[in-house]
């Protein structure tokens, strides 16, 4: 008998009854990452849609390829490539309609040229002529974003602003996994999913924060499961299979449309290429491990499954090929011309009206400037 | 002509007024933060504003800081006109990533394309034996932060105009309310408040001829109860309140030093690396020849905040401003 019960009396009250708020069964991934292509399901897949997703992964490829010789050539300062993760850059684009909005990280250039984006402007940050250079309302696509996962809260921001105001506007906000560990990432999705913001945010998990493997980042079974404790569906899907995540990111927005919330989507995928060209990857991953992945190369992929079916001949292959090569060529030829710059402009955006000390300090830069160029005057006299 | 009562008001009452007045004005006004729904704010600043504007307009959120200043760039993005409240100053410091990384140079990084016009409302300072963490004076860092105007207003006329001018701005704003003057009463007009000048202009409190206490937000009060107790030691002493840290408003300040030939900066935040440091360069690079004696800072020591039982050792009071003033005459006199 314990002491308790010999003293008798004293009974606590129960606490009322706990009920979980959510059942978490729905919103649990599945346990293999969601494959279309190889599948039964490939057969449900429109042959037009694989066609254009396949002509874009391969302009992609090229866009990324393009890029990285640019760096070597001093052209662009440095370029996060995203060879072996186009399939998740391009269905990110198309899985949007014209009204929505993307939210790129720094490696997403390529989601930001599908979605219309100027290939050169899109390159200003890494080329370092000016932080942004396209405008973000053309094609609703925000400046890419170099710290990581500060953009996820933007995208939940904008998605609730665009409902109150009777918009039927989604926002799609890319993270890579070493963002997931931000605690950005964390108040992004609590406040889409309390709000029920019609946000998609999309983790291409890539396998490396830089150096830092997957297993040193987090102890989740997986980057979807951390939708549970949220209370929002979590998503896996195969990063390299093109149709797969178009699919499962359609499907996210438009169930993101129709009110039911948010959804986090994980694409397991690769990075192919270093971190960066300043990055050296052979520090931390063997040739073995990246050689398993090319041979999952995401426009082998599509490009088996569109031949196999009799979708995509060699005279279909080659016109992609082609555009590729002219969108490299135009990029290459306009990128390789020097810049213009108007050092004044350093001064034109810090305000909508420049204080009284930038003022003086414009007056500053003016006669350097005018110096500058009186002295250049004389020197070619 | 019609004269129109004044009545007593708080500076929290303007600055209810000032955030129910912008949100009428203009629909897309929207207030966010912890507790500034139901409750009202811990402070009551935006008492009735979601009974009156619903929960879409003034809104709970959960409680992050970082996720509700970065919720409201995109709430920017999409042409609202977000109005933050951060609980507690030293509670906003999560929140500084987004501030500085992306709510102070969205304009700049997108060439003027994506200005984002949101007001961040800080309550800041000592002096209301708040415990650990509820007393800092941050100011330094939003001055330190290109992009960002900073406004701290000292009387409640002022907290509604500045308030109101700052919601207008379609650059961001940092409005640091000092805590312990929300409680301070000043004959005010509320059936017609009259908005401030733009933001950036200093103004004279008190005109003097001995020297120029040159302060803002908290110590104002202080700095004219020291300019009232200086009378008796025969030192006629004017008070300049910024009102607006950024822009700093050289004209205003510059012109009281070059007439006194004499000043001194007063602030709660701490002196090394303060905004005193600042103000004194600047006054000493534009009005060296003018001036008798070397500008003098009296501040908050440069520790954390005390606790407080300890704090009122801390914060810049009456007899510390005085012996200040006493060591101008000093040096002048030596």
């Amino acid at each position: 008998m314990t002491v308790m019960e010999q003293r008798g009396a004293y009974r606590p009250t129960p606490p009322p009854a706990w009920q979980p708020r959510t059942d978490p069964a729905p919103l649990l991934p599945d346990a293999e990452p969601y494959r279309v292509l190889g599948t039964d399901a490939a057969a449900q897949a429109d042959p037009e849609l694989l066609r254009r997703l396949y002509a874009q992964l391969v302009r992609g490829r090229r866009y990324n390829v393009q890029a990285t010789a640019l760096t070597k050539q001093g052209r662009l300062a440095v370029y996060p490539s995203s060879t072996g993760q186009e399939a998740c850059e391009v269905a990110a684009a198309l899985a949007l309609q014209e009204r929505d909005w993307l939210f790129p990280s720094y490696r997403d250039t390529l989601a930001a040229v599908a979605r219309g984006v100027d290939p050169v402007e899109a390159l200003t940050l890494l080329r370092g002529d000016w932080h942004t250079g396209y405008d973000p309302y053309e094609h609703r696509v925000a400046p890419l974003c170099t710290p990581l996962a500060t953009q996820l809260p933007h995208a939940v921001g904008l998605a609730h602003a665009a409902r109150l105001k009777g918009d039927d506007v989604v926002a799609l906000a890319m993270v890579g996994d070493g963002g997931t560990s931000e605690g950005d990432f964390h108040e992004a999705l609590n406040f889409a999913a309390v709000w029920q913001a019609p946000v998609v945010f999309l983790v291409q998990n890539n396998g490396f924060a830089i150096s830092v493997p997957l297993a040193k980042q987090t102890a989740a079974p997986s980057l979807a499961h951390k939708a549970v404790g949220y209370g929002m569906p979590g998503r896996l899907v195969d990063g390299n299979d093109a149709a797969a995540v178009h699919e499962v990111l359609t499907d996210a927005v438009r169930h993101a449309r129709e009110g039911g919330g948010p959804t986090l989507v994980e694409a397991v995928t690769y990075r192919i290429e270093a971190h960066t060209n300043a990055d050296d990857a052979t520090r931390y991953r063997g040739d073995a491990e990246v050689e398993t992945w090319r041979e999952h190369d995401p426009i082998q992929l599509l490009e088996r499954e569109l031949t196999a079916r009799g979708l995509l001949d060699e005279d279909a292959k080659q016109s992609a090929r082609d555009a590729a090569e002219t969108m490299a060529a135009d990029l290459r030829a306009r990128m390789n011309q020097d810049a213009v710059l108007d050092p004044m402009d350093l001064f034109a955006h810090v305000y909508a009206e420049p204080t009284p000390q930038l003022r003086e300090q414009r007056d500053l830069l003016r006669a350097e400037l005018e110096a500058e160029h009186a002295d250049q005057e004389g020197t070619h006299r | 002509m019609t004269t129109v009562a004044l009545k007593p008001a708080t500076m929290a009452q303007a600055l209810t007024r000032a955030l129910r007045d912008a949100m009428a004005a203009d629909p897309t006004v929207h207030v966010l933060g912890e507790d500034v729904g139901t409750l009202g704010g811990v402070f009551r600043v935006t008492d009735g504003l979601a009974a009156e504007f619903g929960e879409d307009r003034c809104t709970d959120t959960p409680l992050a800081e970082a996720g509700i200043l970065g919720t409201a760039v995109g709430m920017a993005m999409y042409g609202l006109r977000p109005v933050v409240e951060m609980q507690f100053d030293a509670f906003a410091y999560p929140a500084f990533e987004q501030l500085i990384s992306h709510v102070a140079r969205m304009r700049n990084r997108t060439r003027g394309r994506m200005p984002l016009p949101i007001t961040v409302r800080v309550p800041y300072g000592g002096g209301i034996g708040g415990v650990e963490h509820h007393s800092d004076s941050s100011e330094a860092y939003y001055m330190a932060t290109p992009g960002l105007h900073v406004v701290t207003p000292a009387t409640v006329a002022d907290a509604y105009g500045l308030l109101r001018a700052a919601i207008a701005s379609d650059d961001p704003v940092v409005v640091l309310e000092p805590k312990r003057l929300y409680w301070s009463k000043d004959s005010w007009n509320p059936e017609e408040p009259q908005s401030v000048e733009p933001i950036g202009r200093a103004v004279v409190r008190r005109p003097g001829r001995s020297a120029t206490l040159i302060t803002y937000g908290p110590s104002v009060p202080v700095c004219l109860e020291a300019a009232e107790a200086a009378r008796a030691e025969g030192w006629d002493l004017e008070v300049v309140d910024l009102r607006s840290l950024v822009p700093f408003d050289d004209e205003t300040v510059c012109a009281s030093v070059r007439r006194t030939g004499r000043a001194v900066v007063v602030h709660e935040s701490g002196s090394f690396g303060g905004p005193g440091g600042e103000i004194a360069a600047r006054v000493t690079e534009r009005c060296f020849h003018h001036l008798e004696a070397p500008v003098l800072r009296v501040a908050g020591f440069d520790l954390p905040y005390p606790p407080p039982m300890l704090e009122r050792h801390h914060l810049p009071g009456v007899d510390r401003i005085l012996d200040a003033v006493a060591r101008l005459q000093w040096e002048a006199d030596n």
